[in-house]
C-alpha cells in the first residue's frame, strides 16, 4: 500500500510526460493544419487565364479527370523550389497540374514561366486573393488533388516532395485512375 | 538645485509614458482602418475579425494581423456583411475552409469535446485526491494521538 502511494503519482507523471511530448511533437505547426475541404467538393470557380486573359479557366472544364490544383506566385520562394518537381510531374504525364497564380503580377508570372519552364496545363489568375480564401489557402505553395468527380481528395501543404508525390498522390491515382498510370509505362 | 534633476527625470518618464500610450492607441487603429457604413455593422465586423485567427501568424487575430492574407480575409468578411450574411453564415464559411482552428473560441462538438472537458476532468481528479488526502490526514491524527497515549501510558 505504501509503495503504491509512490508508484501511482509516478505513473501519472509518466503518462503526463508522454501526453505532453506528443502534444509538443504535433503542436499546430503551420504545416499540419488539416484542410476541412478534404472529402468535399472543390470550390467552383471561373477565373481569367494567365496566358490568355480573354479565356477563362473554370472548374466545369476540369470535371471528368484528375488534376492537381497548385497555388503559387512568383513572390513565393518555396514555389521556386517546387518548380523542378512540378516539371517532373508534367513530364510523367500522369496528372495535369492546374495553377492558381495567387496575388501576382501578370508580367512577372509570364516571364517567370518562360524562363523556368511552364509545368501547368492552364493557369488561373487570382488577382485579389479571394479565390485562395475559397480553397482555405493560408500559404504558398499549396496543392490540392481533385478527383474526376470534383472532390478534393488530398492536400499537400508546402512544396510537393518526392515523398508526398509517391505517398499522398500516386496511391490515390492508381486505385481510381489505373489507365492514366498504365499509360506511363 | 538638487530637486531639479529629479523633476526632469519625472517629466521625461511622464513624457515617455504618454508617448507609449499614444503609440498604443494608434497601433490599435493602424491595421484595421476599414469603416463599415453603420455602427451595428461596424460592431459585428469588429467582433468577427477579433474572433478569427490569422492563419499565417496564428497567435494573432484577423483584427491584429498586418499580413496580406489577413487583409484579404477581412475584406471577405466585410463583403459578406455588406451582402447581408449573418454572423453564423460567415463563421460557417470560414470554418468550412480553414477548420475550427480558425476560431479563437472553438464550438463544443465531438471533435473538440476533449478540449472543453479536460479541465473539468482534471478538476474532478484534483478534488478526489484532495478529499482522500484530507480524510487520511484526519485518521492519521487520531491514531497518532492514540499512539502517544499508548507510549505515555
Amino acid at each position: 500500500m505504501s509503495r503504491a502511494r509512490f508508484i501511482v503519482p509516478l505513473v501519472v507523471f509518466a503518462l503526463l510526460v508522454v501526453v505532453l511530448a506528443i502534444g509538443i511533437e504535433q503542436s499546430p505547426d503551420k504545416d499540419l493544419i488539416p484542410s476541412p475541404l478534404i472529402g468535399k467538393p472543390a470550390p467552383e470557380f471561373s477565373l481569367p487565364s494567365l496566358t490568355d486573359p480573354g479565356q477563362r479557366v473554370s472548374s466545369t472544364q476540369l470535371r471528368g479527370h484528375w488534376y492537381l490544383f497548385n497555388v503559387w506566385g512568383t513572390w513565393c520562394v518555396s514555389c521556386r523550389e517546387e518548380q523542378a518537381m512540378l516539371l517532373k510531374i508534367k513530364q510523367s504525364g500522369i496528372i495535369p497540374v492546374v495553377g492558381l497564380d495567387w496575388k501576382d503580377d501578370r508580367d512577372d508570372a509570364l516571364s517567370y514561366l518562360k524562363a523556368a519552364g511552364n509545368p501547368y496545363q492552364t493557369v488561373a489568375v487570382d488577382q485579389d486573393g479571394s479565390e485562395a480564401i475559397m480553397w482555405g489557402v493560408y500559404g504558398a505553395p499549396e496543392t490540392f488533388l481533385v478527383s474526376p468527380q470534383g472532390i478534393v481528395v488530398d492536400k499537400v501543404i508546402g512544396p510537393i516532395t518526392e515523398q508526398a508525390w509517391e505517398r499522398q498522390i500516386l496511391p490515390r491515382l492508381s486505385v481510381s485512375a489505373a489507365p492514366a498510370t498504365a499509360a506511363r509505362s | 538645485m538638487a530637486a531639479r534633476p529629479y523633476s526632469v527625470v519625472i517629466a521625461a518618464l511622464i513624457g515617455a509614458l504618454l508617448l507609449c500610450a499614444s503609440l498604443w492607441a494608434t497601433r490599435a487603429y493602424a491595421i484595421a482602418p476599414e469603416q463599415m457604413p453603420t455602427p451595428q455593422l461596424e460592431a459585428r465586423y469588429l467582433a468577427l475579425i477579433n474572433g478569427f485567427r490569422c492563419m499565417q501568424c496564428q497567435d494573432e487575430s484577423l483584427a491584429d494581423s498586418p499580413v496580406n492574407l489577413a487583409a484579404d480575409m477581412r475584406r471577405q468578411i466585410r463583403d459578406m456583411l455588406l451582402a447581408g450574411k449573418t454572423d453564423r453564415q460567415i463563421r460557417d464559411f470560414m470554418v468550412s475552409r480553414y477548420g475550427y482552428f480558425i476560431l479563437f473560441k472553438p464550438p463544443f462538438v465531438l471533435k473538440t469535446a476533449w478540449l472543453w472537458l479536460t479541465p473539468g476532468v482534471l478538476l474532478l481528479i484534483g478534488v478526489i485526491v484532495a478529499v482522500r488526502v484530507i480524510r487520511q490526514r484526519a485518521t492519521l491524527v487520531a491514531t497518532d494521538v492514540e499512539d502517544n497515549d499508548l507510549t505515555d501510558a
